[in-house]
């Protein structure tokens, strides 16, 4: 194994992302995801055939990527929330034309303009909402450097392989940290794209990226179509991470940031003998419901740890069919929860009802 | 172990590069280490702070706010973070920034005038290598000997002046009696 480097988060997730074979990235800067531009603007220019493009605006580069994903090239973009919301449009356009490109979303406080410090607020954004239309996208949430790198690798090979967009969700604490990582990532799969515009040479008939379906029964059915590989991910493709969840009288669900500090409150909690675990999503579409149903069965309540005025919680809710108190603890707007946050919810849950 | 550090002062007085060369020690002694800054306005002349943890078991949350170490460069970030500190935790502050001194009798307290020292041995900017290398020597976390590995990690290959100044800095706050 190669010996690890320190590297903050967003300037990791870029290298992986050039090792995956992305030469390909369109961007526009943004406090607190700027360090993946910077770091493709030094780097991309070096590689052959490698294109670091700043686009005029957020909008400009998500169509660029539309662009390049139709040839079958890898392709990135990445941005904050607000400038997230803006590719919204194109992000409906690549799941329409069932094109894959990885997107990233280093996450900041809103509504709005917002502020600049990290948030998990875009959670219905990325689970939901993305754009109009039937769709989803793969939904990774990184809790570390190394995973910022691994999920990052990783979801370009969803991505192809589902031919849909993959976006990783991380919050801005994830993107400025630093971390020892280890860049071993070993071969990229190579994925025939029989569909990509790539010239006919005149030997076979065009391809055709489109998603302008006029006839209604056409659509539905490429609709339906696109929902049974849907259906296919929710069944292979769902990752998570259980941390002392052997014994747990109560669990915790918590992603990225959250999940860290969600760790030390654990580990406090236990020390004063309360068996409290936790359940950390690393996909968030598709959500792991299956193993918090089956948690469910088994722990008293359940503490969904975010950073929003509660978005996640809705899907913890969903999951588990309402079959156990949901409690949240939360802060918002670029604050993060802090340990004692999370014991005090811990607390909270252990006298949910006047149980003991 | 686990240590929670926190370095603050202004922005521009290197509390982000000392931080890094500290992590860097610590990945080199073989230990799980994170490093998260303050960003955003804040580092263009507003306070400035690192936290670093250095620790034997896997990191949780990578944020100090309650630090065993705390290395204050100016009175605003002392006044705010010398109540947090752990008790039996440490604090070294540079005393020609920082009048004050800690109240505290559950803490060890260390003063070097690091910024004035710097300008006397022509180590100009280099204040917060000073009050590093006495960290280094009163703090036992992470050993002496490692320091030329770690600084090579951090100071660019084409600067290697800045090599030698930078331990020269280290080792002026490593051997001063104060």
């Amino acid at each position: 194994m190669s010996e690890k480097v320190l590297m903050k988060g967003n300037e990791a997730l870029a290298e992986a992302a050039i090792m995956a074979g992305c030469k390909h990235y369109f961007g526009y800067p943004i406090t607190p995801q700027t360090e993946v531009a910077a770091y493709m603007s030094k780097r991309l220019p070096k590689i052959e055939g490698g294109v670091f493009l700043q686009a005029e605006s957020e909008i400009a580069a998500i169509n660029m990527v539309i662009g390049v994903s139709s040839t079958g090239k890898r392709v990135m973009t990445s941005s904050s929330s607000p400038g997230i919301a803006l590719k919204s449009e194109g992000l409906s356009y690549l799941a329409g034309c069932d094109l894959p490109a990885l997107i990233v979303n280093v996450q900041r406080g809103g509504p709005g303009l917002g502020g600049i410090q990290p948030s998990q607020s875009d959670y219905f954004h990325a689970t939901r909402g993305a754009g109009h239309g039937d769709f989803h996208m793969i939904v990774l949430a990184p809790s570390s450097v190394q995973e910022m790198v691994n999920l990052t690798f990783k979801g370009f090979d969803l991505g192809d392989k589902y031919r849909m967009p993959t976006m990783i969700l991380a919050d801005g604490t994830m993107g400025q940290m630093m971390e020892p990582v280890s860049l071993d990532l070993g071969e990229v799969t190579k994925y025939d794209k029989p569909w990509a515009l790539t010239g006919t040479n005149g030997e076979r008939k065009p391809n055709i990226v489109n998603s302008l379906f006029l006839k209604p029964e056409e659509l539905e059915q490429f609709n339906f179509d696109r929902y049974k590989r849907y259906a296919e991910i929710e069944k292979n493709e769902v990752m998570y991470e259980e941390y002392k969840m052997e014994d747990a009288e109560y669990c915790i669900v918590a992603f990225g940031v959250a999940a860290r500090v969600s760790q030390n409150a654990i580990d406090e909690a236990r020390k004063n003998g309360i068996k409290v675990g936790m359940i950390r999503p690393i996909t968030l579409w598709p959500f792991p419901k299956e193993v918090l149903n089956k948690a469910a069965d088994k722990v008293k309540a359940f503490i969904s740890v975010e950073l929003s005025m509660g978005q996640m919680i809705e899907d913890v809710e969903l999951s588990i069919r309402c079959k156990k108190p949901v409690l949240l603890c939360n802060r918002t707007g670029g604050m993060i929860p802090t340990t004692k946050n999370v014991l005090d919810s811990i607390n909270e849950a252990v006298n949910y009802g006047g149980a003991k | 172990m686990n240590k929670q550090i926190l370095i603050a002062g202004f922005g521009g007085q290197g509390i982000l590069f000392s931080g890094k060369f500290l992590a860097y020690e610590g990945l080199i002694d073989g230990k799980e280490v994170s490093w998260l800054p303050s960003y955003g306005p804040e580092m263009r002349g507003g306070t400035a702070n690192c936290s670093i943890i250095i620790s034997d078991e896997k990191i949780g949350s990578p944020i100090v706010d309650k630090p065993d170490v705390l290395i204050a460069m100016n009175t605003p970030s002392f006044d705010k973070y010398i109540t947090e500190i752990n008790p039996g935790g440490q604090v070294f502050v540079d005393s020609s920034l920082i009048e004050k001194k800690s109240e505290r009798d559950d803490i060890e307290a260390h003063y070097i005038p690091a910024t004035q020292l710097a300008s006397e041995k022509n180590l100009s900017g280099l204040a917060n290598m000073i009050i590093l290398g006495m960290f280094i020597k009163h703090s036992g976390i992470i050993p002496f000997e490692n320091i030329e590995k770690a600084m090579k990690k951090v100071v660019s290959a084409k600067k290697p002046q800045l090599f030698d100044l930078n331990m020269e800095a280290i080792k002026l706050g490593y051997e001063y009696e104060g």
